[in-house]
């Protein structure tokens, strides 16, 4: 099971600091909803798990993640390594519009350069567009380009591809931001099924996502523009969103700022 | 309406000031003759200007293509006598006069070009890969010293006249050959010269316009950066990268001055890169017309038959470049 453990994370972009000191401890096989006002550096925070963030000019990191005892932040740890053990699904669905949705699943088999034999690569295709519930849909269409489906499909898409190399962990990016009520629920729904088998965090600006979904919710904010996004407050969701111990998160989830 | 209201000579009338403060009604004040003639008057000089400026503006975007569609009538009505079978089955060896082909400066402008772009594409595509997708990225002060050094080089060269680009091969060449040593591969090195900043240039805009969502969602899923390249960013550049080196080729195809400097001409077929003067059709055309021998007609008609399968070749280039774009975009949509 993987346990993911951030210890004083800050990030920067260039001289600015957008994260400060994050500690923070993600249970495994449970869903982690990150929530804040926007510019917080939850989204920031994200990407530094999987060693993303560093692929933005000028972007550093500093501090520890251990992810099973491992630090992925380790100048030592190969990125490419990490980001096989810890899949991302972002903002904006993204299939790669050269390949059809079959190639989509395997790209990032491919991607790693492994090669698989006919069967096997069906069996992946099959059992990840299972899981992210989107087989009945495409089975029939496996050749055909996945730019073709809808935002909602296109989605569950890029989350077929993630899961199709078996991460450990699985960062979810605003995944449903620019989806409709439909495939917001549909997504949800695959995310309370996928805790079963990863560790899900979630970066959301949907309170009442972060309540329905998750299991544990970490409230970050900023004090003014200009100023590095800090850890408010962390613990079980339902604690969190009926009693929050810090006045600014009471703030927040009563939509008094953000 | 509001036009009315700002015409309205300010204090002209008590009645008229109060009836302006109160609420709807001042934006209809009560209308006099001579404001309503102004207002009309207005209203058709704008007209006149409009109507002015489209002619002015039509006319010019006429004037425009009058001097191509011009070209190639001339082009067509004095080309097509020459365009027969014995113009692309023969070359000029031992013609005197009437008769005789370009076939020889048809398969040296193929071989010439076809070599130039061997040479250009791969340079001009790795540079642009290299400053697209690794200096651009890279927080090495040198690397990005480098890719400001390569893009001022290249903007430089891609101004380059191309008889200076002609003469910068041939002391290349006499260098290693010795002078006065000819050869359609020295002809190619001149032409990929020229080329080499077309296509960079016309590649790294295409690269850079491969959405960086793309480059993220190939690296979350674990693949190492050349391979994101390879697998994700150049296949979903390839037609762009296609119409850019064929923009190239279309660019350096007509190029007379460097070929007449560095392949020179000759009147027989030559398919040895290496070895000899090569004819092509763009330095055809020039010595046809230059060296008239004893039935001028016939060298004028040859000179414009070659002309017309130059001009052929060049548009046929090119609309396979915009096809190419063009088909690119609806795929991605």
């Amino acid at each position: 099971m993987s346990h993911l453990k951030l210890d004083r994370v800050s990030a920067y972009y260039g001289a600015f600091q957008a994260v400060a000191d994050v500690s923070l401890d993600i249970a495994p096989c449970s869903i982690t909803a990150l929530i804040g006002p926007s510019g917080c550096g939850k989204s920031t925070l994200l990407r530094t798990l999987n060693r993303l963030h560093e692929t933005t000019p000028g972007a550093r990191v500093t501090g520890q993640v251990h992810l099973n005892g491992q630090d992925v932040l380790d100048p030592a740890t190969d990125p490419v390594e990490v980001r096989s053990r810890v899949g991302m699904v972002f903002q904006r669905a993204n299939p790669f519009p050269t390949m059809s949705i079959g190639e989509n699943v395997l790209a990032g088999v491919r991607l790693r350069g492994r090669r698989l034999s006919p069967r096997v690569a069906e069996q992946v295709v099959e059992r990840s567009l299972r899981a992210a519930n989107l087989w009945q849909e495409t089975k029939d269409r496996l050749k055909k380009s996945g730019v073709g489906l809808s935002g909602g499909q296109q989605q569950r898409l890029c989350i077929a591809r993630a899961i199709a190399v078996q991460p450990e962990v699985l960062l979810m990016d605003e995944p449903c931001s620019a989806l409709d009520p439909a495939s917001t629920a549909a997504i949800e729904e695959l995310m309370v099924d996928l805790k079963a088998d990863y560790t899900v965090v979630v970066v959301t600006h949907n309170l009442a996502q972060a309540a329905r979904v998750s299991d544990q919710t970490a409230f970050m904010s900023v004090d003014r523009a200009g100023q590095p996004g800090r850890l408010i407050e962390h613990g079980p969701t339902t604690q969190l969103f009926n009693a929050p111990t810090e006045a600014a998160t009471g703030d927040y989830i009563a939509g008094k700022f953000g | 309406m509001t036009e009315t209201v700002t015409r309205q000579p300010l204090g002209a009338g008590s009645d008229e000031v109060a009836l302006i403060t109160t609420g709807a009604e001042a934006f209809s004040p009560p209308r006099r003759p001579t404001q309503d003639l102004a207002l009309v008057r207005h209203r058709r000089h704008r007209r006149t200007v409009d109507r002015v400026m489209t002619v002015a503006l039509a006319s010019c975007a006429a004037v425009a293509a009058v001097p191509l569609l011009s070209l190639l009538w001339t082009t067509l009505s004095h080309g097509l006598s020459r365009i027969d079978p014995t113009f692309f089955s023969q070359s000029m060896r031992g013609v005197a006069g009437v008769g005789g082909g370009a076939l020889h400066a048809i398969w040296g402008s193929v071989l010439i070009t076809l070599t130039a772009t061997a040479l250009a594409a791969p340079i001009g595509l790795g540079a642009a890969l290299w400053l697209v997708e690794y200096a651009d990225r890279s927080r090495s002060l040198l690397t990005t010293g480098l890719a400001r050094a390569v893009r001022t080089v290249v903007g430089v060269t891609a101004g380059l006249p191309s008889i200076v680009a002609g003469l910068f091969v041939y002391a290349l060449i006499a260098l290693v050959a010795g002078p006065g040593y000819r050869s359609g591969l020295a002809g190619a090195v001149a032409l990929a010269v020229i080329m080499t900043p077309v296509v960079e240039s016309a590649c790294e805009e295409v690269l850079a316009r491969v959405p960086g969502e793309l480059r993220e969602g190939a690296l979350a899923l674990g693949a190492p950066r050349w391979r994101c390249v390879t697998s994700v960013v150049l296949p979903t550049a390839r037609p762009g990268v296609i119409s850019g080196v064929l923009l190239g080729v279309s660019r350096v195809v007509g190029e007379t001055a460097p070929l007449l400097l560095v392949a020179g001409f000759t009147d027989s077929m030559n398919l040895n890169l290496l070895d000899g003067r090569m004819a092509s059709l763009p330095v055809y055309i020039y010595s046809q017309w230059q060296n008239k021998g004893v039935a001028a007609a016939a060298y004028d008609a040859r000179a414009w038959s070659a002309a017309l399968v130059l001009v052929v070749l060049v548009l046929a280039l090119n609309l396979t470049a915009r096809l190419s774009a063009r088909w690119a975009t609806r795929k991605e949509r």
